[in-house]
C-alpha cells in the first residue's frame, strides 16, 4: 500500500479549511417518516485503522437538508423511485420483456442486495456493481440497450432497488475472492493524486468534520447512494461522486464502470460496514 | 410535453367535515430558470411550470404564480379546509402549454 | 452554531461586498415588483411571517415558508436574483390558513422580502437576510 504524505496533504487542507466544532446536528437520530430508525452512527469496523467510529453523510448537513430525507415525500430523490417504478413494468428489447416479467416477486425480492453490494462476481470473474446486475439484465435477458452508467434510468431504477434495503447495515465482503479488488480499492483512497496531490483520505479520514471553504467535509460514506444533491437536482451515483471528487483535485478521474472505480466503490462501501442501507438520501 | 414530468400529491385519505388538512405537492421538472447559458454561451430559453392550483369541486384552495427562482422539482406545502367528501384537483401549466393533473379523493366519515 | 474568528471575517466579507454594490439599483430591482402588488399604497410591518434558512446550504434549494393570516395574496421577491419574481400565492375560499412553503433558488446572498395583502386591502411585509455559501468544493 501506498502512504500518503501526510505533511504535505496536512499543510494544504490546513490552509484550504476552518476548523469547527463538531455540527450540532451530528448527534441527532436520522429516522424517516417517523418510523424507520436508521444507524446513521456506529464504532467503525475492524479493519478501518484510522478511525473510531464511522458517521452517515447525513450528519454533514445542515438541519433544512437533513429533513428533506426524514420524509419520503419530502425527499426529491423519491420522484426518481416513482419513475423508476414505472420504469419496471415497461416492456424493452427483442426478448419482449420488462423487469417484472422475471422478477414476479416485485422489486421487493432484491430486500438486502444493496447492503452486499459491489461484490466479487465467479461468472464475471470480477467485481460487480449494482449497475452491472441491472444492465446484464438488459443486454442479456431483455435484449434491450445498456444504460450509461450515470443515466437518469440507471440512478433511478438502482434507487428504487436500493430502497428495498433500506435499514439494514452494509456489510460488504472484503475477504476471499472480494480481497484483491478490495486492496486496490484501498490503494486508489490513499494514494494521493492529482495537482492539488491528494487522496480520498486527505478530505474523508483526515479531515471531516471541518470546512474546505464554504463545504462540509464528511467521511466520503457511499451507505445513502445514489443521492439526491441540491446542486444538481439528481439523483447520483457512486461513481459519478467519485468523478466529481477526482476533478476538484484536479486529477485525472477514471471511467465510471472503470475496474478501479469499482474496486474503490467496494473499499469505500466497506469502510462504512455498519451503518445502514439509506435508500434514496438528500446531500448537499 | 416535458419528458418524465411526474407529479406527487399527499392528501390524507380521511377527515371530518370543516377539518384543515396539509397538502403536499412535488412535480419533476427542470425549471429552466432562462439564466443559464449553454456551452456556446448562448441563453437557454426559460421553460418553467408558471402556475400551480389546487381546488375542491371548484372552489380554489391556492393559486400559485412561478418564476424561475423555483427550485427543479417544484415542491409546494399549503393547507386546505374540507368541507365535505369529494376530489382534490391539482393542476401545473408548464410553459410549453402542457397541462399536469392529479386527483386525490378524501372521504369525510 | 459557533462562530470564530474566521467565520466573522467570511461574512464581514460578504457584508462588505453587499455594501459595494449600488444600493439603489439594487432595492429598486425588489421596489418594482411590490409597486406592481401595492400600488404604491403604505405597506406595514408586521401581521406576516417570511420563514427562510440564517443560512442556506445551498443556493439551488432554499426551503422558505411565508405566513399571514387573513391574506388574500402574498408575493415573495429575492432582491439578489437576476430575476427578483419568486412566486405569487393567491389564497381561495377553501384555504385552510394562509401560509405556504416552498423551495427556491437563490444566486448569492441576498434579502428575501414577503408582501401580503390583506383582505381590507392593506398590505404588510417582511424580510429575511439570507447568506448562501459558495465555493468550496462538493464535487
Amino acid at each position: 500500500m501506498i502512504k500518503p504524505n501526510l505533511q504535505r496533504v496536512a499543510s494544504i487542507v490546513t490552509v484550504a479549511a476552518l476548523t469547527f466544532s463538531l455540527n450540532a446536528a451530528v448527534a441527532s437520530d436520522l429516522v424517516i417518516n417517523e418510523e424507520i430508525s436508521l444507524t446513521n452512527e456506529t464504532a467503525a469496523p475492524a479493519h478501518l485503522e484510522n478511525l473510531t467510529t464511522i458517521y452517515s453523510g447525513w450528519n454533514f448537513r445542515k438541519s433544512e437538508t437533513q429533513s428533506l430525507q426524514m420524509d419520503d415525500f419530502d425527499n426529491p430523490g423519491m420522484i426518481f423511485v416513482d419513475q423508476a417504478i414505472d420504469q419496471w413494468n415497461v416492456v424493452e428489447g427483442e426478448a419482449g420483456k420488462s423487469c417484472a416479467a422475471c422478477h414476479t416477486g416485485g422489486v421487493e425480492e432484491f430486500a438486502g442486495l444493496r447492503a452486499v453490494l459491489p461484490r466479487y462476481d465467479e461468472e464475471a470473474g470480477g467485481i460487480q456493481s449494482m449497475e452491472d446486475y441491472i444492465n446484464e439484465c438488459r443486454t442479456d435477458r431483455m435484449q434491450a440497450d445498456a444504460w450509461k452508467w450515470s443515466e437518469s434510468k440507471m440512478t433511478a431504477m438502482t434507487a428504487l432497488i436500493g430502497l428495498q434495503s433500506r435499514g439494514m447495515p452494509v456489510n460488504v465482503a472484503i475477504d476471499g475472492d472480494a480481497a484483491e479488488a478490495w486492496e486496490l480499492g484501498k490503494e486508489i483512497y490513499y494514494q494521493p493524486v492529482g495537482q492539488l496531490d491528494m487522496a480520498c483520505a486527505s478530505c474523508h479520514e483526515d479531515n471531516y468534520n471541518t470546512y474546505i471553504r464554504a463545504d462540509f467535509l464528511s467521511q466520503g460514506q457511499t451507505n445513502g447512494f445514489p443521492a439526491y444533491r441540491l446542486k444538481n437536482a439528481k439523483l447520483n451515483s457512486i461513481h459519478a461522486r467519485f468523478k466529481g471528487c477526482m476533478k476538484n483535485i484536479r486529477a485525472t478521474p477514471y471511467k465510471e464502470g472503470s475496474d478501479e472505480f469499482r474496486a474503490l466503490e467496494l473499499y469505500v462501501a466497506s469502510r462504512g460496514n455498519g451503518l445502514s442501507v439509506e435508500g434514496t438520501s438528500v446531500r448537499n | 410535453m416535458a419528458i418524465g414530468v411526474k407529479p406527487r400529491v399527499k392528501v390524507p385519505k380521511t377527515a371530518s367535515a370543516g377539518d384543515v388538512i396539509t397538502i403536499k405537492t412535488l412535480i419533476s421538472h427542470k425549471m429552466e430558470s432562462g439564466q443559464r447559458k449553454d456551452k456556446e454561451g448562448n441563453r437557454i430559453p426559460q421553460s418553467i411550470i408558471n402556475t400551480f392550483s389546487c381546488d375542491f369541486k371548484g372552489q380554489n384552495v391556492i393559486t400559485v404564480s412561478l418564476s424561475g427562482a423555483i427550485s427543479t422539482n417544484p415542491y409546494f406545502q399549503f393547507k386546505a379546509i374540507v368541507p365535505e367528501s369529494g376530489d382534490f384537483e391539482f393542476t401545473w401549466n408548464d410553459d410549453d402549454g402542457s397541462v399536469y393533473t392529479e386527483t386525490k379523493t378524501i372521504s369525510v366519515g | 452554531m459557533q462562530f470564530n474568528r474566521r467565520d466573522a471575517l467570511i461574512i464581514g466579507a460578504g457584508a462588505a461586498t453587499v455594501a459595494l454594490l449600488p444600493m439603489q439599483a439594487f432595492a429598486a430591482a425588489g421596489d418594482d415588483e411590490i409597486m406592481a402588488f401595492t400600488g404604491g399604497a403604505d405597506v406595514t410591518e408586521g401581521g406576516i411571517v417570511l420563514t427562510a434558512p440564517e443560512i442556506a446550504e445551498n443556493g439551488n434549494t432554499v426551503p422558505v415558508a411565508v405566513s399571514a393570516p387573513g391574506a388574500v395574496s402574498i408575493i415573495l421577491i429575492a432582491t439578489g436574483n437576476p430575476n427578483p419574481k419568486v412566486a405569487k400565492f393567491t389564497f381561495g375560499p377553501l384555504a385552510g390558513s394562509q401560509d405556504a412553503s416552498t423551495r427556491i433558488r437563490l444566486a448569492g446572498t441576498q434579502e428575501l422580502i414577503a408582501v401580503a395583502q390583506m383582505a381590507d386591502g392593506t398590505f404588510a411585509r417582511d424580510s429575511k437576510i439570507v447568506k448562501v455559501t459558495i465555493g468550496g468544493c462538493g464535487g
